[in-house]
């Protein structure tokens, strides 16, 4: 039973430090829609989709209006598109432009899973379809692709690396005219999660069930929130305080996901831990870190402090869940937390910086702008360090860059809503571009033969 | 379903009056009450049983939210689970 102080501080921390359930992602196979044609294959996942996921919207409002918590986005992430139309890659633009319009259809603002997993070799018609996603998501309006170029398991990918630099630079100059929006809805991973239900890089991986709910929690102003009772707390309190913070978002996340799977006859899949920040004030990972003790983010002890969290976090929210997957971490966008923009606009926090960052935290280089003239070998050493990082240390991790075009250091990038705004920061301008070229496989570290 | 309903705002006459009434017109039972006041700030939680009521969960939660705004108040209906979720192991 609770008591009186439990109830007006769950109140509290919806009403003043924004808790909510960020996202109820239906996961949906689309095996079943592999069809002799791609006009056929497009129309099959077309009704499949808006089949399934037809009461994700509503019934998401219902537990929302029930449990009196928001429960922000509402999303679809469906099996890798390039399996679907491994038959016929150069027509998968019909298959996203089916998804694109079942994600109007449904009302949902996100829908992911035009993606490809290449992390240990391309195959002809992967290679094909990853040409494709520049002009799908210049296309499109609500799809989001990503790609996996490599794994602790397999090592790294280089021919994809090379290939996905030109593919990010391309998906930029396609969506110019909107400082390179299809950028923020493409994303090349290093171990990529299948359960992700977080955009842009969710996609339903081929060993999951058929339809499954993952629920994304989040809740950075909460855990700011509880720092600030504690300002002269030592580290191993703070870390302490956080995990007991966490865990009560994610009992309320698990809550959810549960009852949101019974009513839409869907598994629960799992909840994911993570602490994502949105560009209003009081919902800033980076403020969490400033609340620890740093003056800015992106100063030295920064990489430190993420790490406590990080760890706290996760540590919260496995004792809170059954089912723990996703990223499960602290997110790092630049673009879509407050106190990252603030930093970085400062010139106060760098891609370096960042990149350390992204050793202890559970993503990657996310949503940066960068100047529109870095060349793709850069933007493909880029991703490279990000995977070499995410391969060694066993974890996911991303790349999301947006080379905004016709964008110099110091100008500024705008998406609106979520996805924010960025300043655009500078690259180092050595060229890496022999060692791209060289492609071939990376191999995987001496310490993933397990077996 | 079990419920809570959470009122709050400045203190003012005939708040649970008004609330209970509204709970009484619905056939909402009010299992246990419990308030605070902190300086001129009012907070009432009641337990509820909605089982008996004809309204449906939401048509409640918002005929509460209507309420809570003519008499200058926040009033909230949750499920109670989610703060056994939240504060029970």
């Amino acid at each position: 039973m609770f008591n009186q102080s439990d109830v007006l501080e769950t109140i509290d921390m919806i009403e003043k430090e924004h808790l909510d359930i960020r996202t109820v992602t239906m996961g949906i196979s689309l095996l079943p829609c592999i069809r002799a044609t791609a006009k056929e294959t497009a129309q099959a996942v077309y009704d499949r989709v808006t089949g399934r996921a037809e009461r994700l919207v509503k019934t998401a409002s219902e537990l929302s209006r029930e449990y009196g918590i928001p429960i922000v986005n509402k999303r679809v992430s469906v099996t890798p598109v390039s399996l679907v139309t491994a038959a016929f890659p150069e027509k998968s633009p019909l298959v996203g432009q089916a998804l694109d319009r079942a994600a109007r259809e449904l009302g949902i603002d996100f829908l992911g899973g035009y993606s490809a997993l290449v992390h240990k070799g391309t195959a002809d018609y992967e290679e094909v379809f990853i040409k494709t996603i520049p002009e799908v998501l210049a296309a499109t309006e609500r799809l989001c692709s990503s790609v996996n170029v490599g794994s602790s398991k397999s090592g790294i990918n280089m021919d994809a690396v090379r290939q996905m630099g030109e593919i990010v630079l391309k998906t930029a100059a396609l969506t110019a005219e909107n400082d390179g929006l299809g950028c923020a809805k493409l994303v090349v991973f290093c171990n990529a999660v299948e359960d992700n239900p977080f955009m842009a890089g969710a996609f339903h991986g081929v060993g999951e069930a058929d339809t499954v709910i993952n629920v994304g929690v989040s809740g950075p102003g909460v855990v700011q929130h509880a720092l600030k009772f504690i300002p002269e707390a030592d580290l191993t309190d703070a870390a302490e305080l956080i995990k007991r913070t966490a865990f009560k978002i994610t009992r309320a996340g698990q809550l959810i996901a549960k009852e949101a799977a019974k009513r839409l006859n869907a598994r629960f899949g799992i909840v994911d831990l993570s602490l994502a920040p949105t560009p209003a004030r009081g919902d800033s990972v980076a403020h969490i870190l400033e609340e620890l003790g740093l003056e800015v983010v992106g100063c030295h002890g920064t990489t430190a402090a993420l790490a406590m969290l990080n760890d706290a976090v996760k540590k919260g929210g496995v004792m809170a869940s059954s089912r723990v997957g996703g990223l499960s971490g602290a997110f790092i966008p630049v673009s879509e937390d407050i106190g990252m923009i603030e930093s970085a606009s400062a010139g106060k926090i760098s891609i370096e910086k960042l990149e350390a960052m992204t050793c202890v935290c559970s993503v990657g280089l996310d949503m940066i702008a960068i100047p529109g003239d870095t060349p793709a070998s850069t933007i493909s050493a880029i991703i490279a360090d990000e995977a070499a990082i995410g391969m060694v240390n066993n974890k996911t991790t991303a790349v999301r860059v947006i080379p905004a075009p016709g964008k110099k250091v110091g100008d500024e990038v705008s998406f609106g809503g979520l996805l924010g705004r960025a300043p655009v920061m500078p690259v180092h301008t050595g060229d890496a571009g022999k060692f791209i070229r060289r492609g071939g496989l990376i191999p995987a570290p001496i310490h993933s033969f397990k077996n | 379903m079990r419920a809570v309903v959470t009122v709050s705002g400045s203190d003012r006459r005939g708040i649970i009056a008004k609330v209970s009434g509204f709970l009484y017109a619905h056939d909402v039972n009010i299992e246990d009450i419990s308030q605070t006041i902190l300086g001129d700030q009012f907070a009432m939680i009641m337990m509820v049983d909605t089982s008996e009521s004809k309204e449906d969960f939401s048509a409640l939660a918002s005929g509460l939210e209507t309420l809570g705004k003519e008499i200058g108040m926040s009033v909230r209906l949750q499920h109670a689970d989610i703060f056994d979720a939240m504060h029970n192991i």
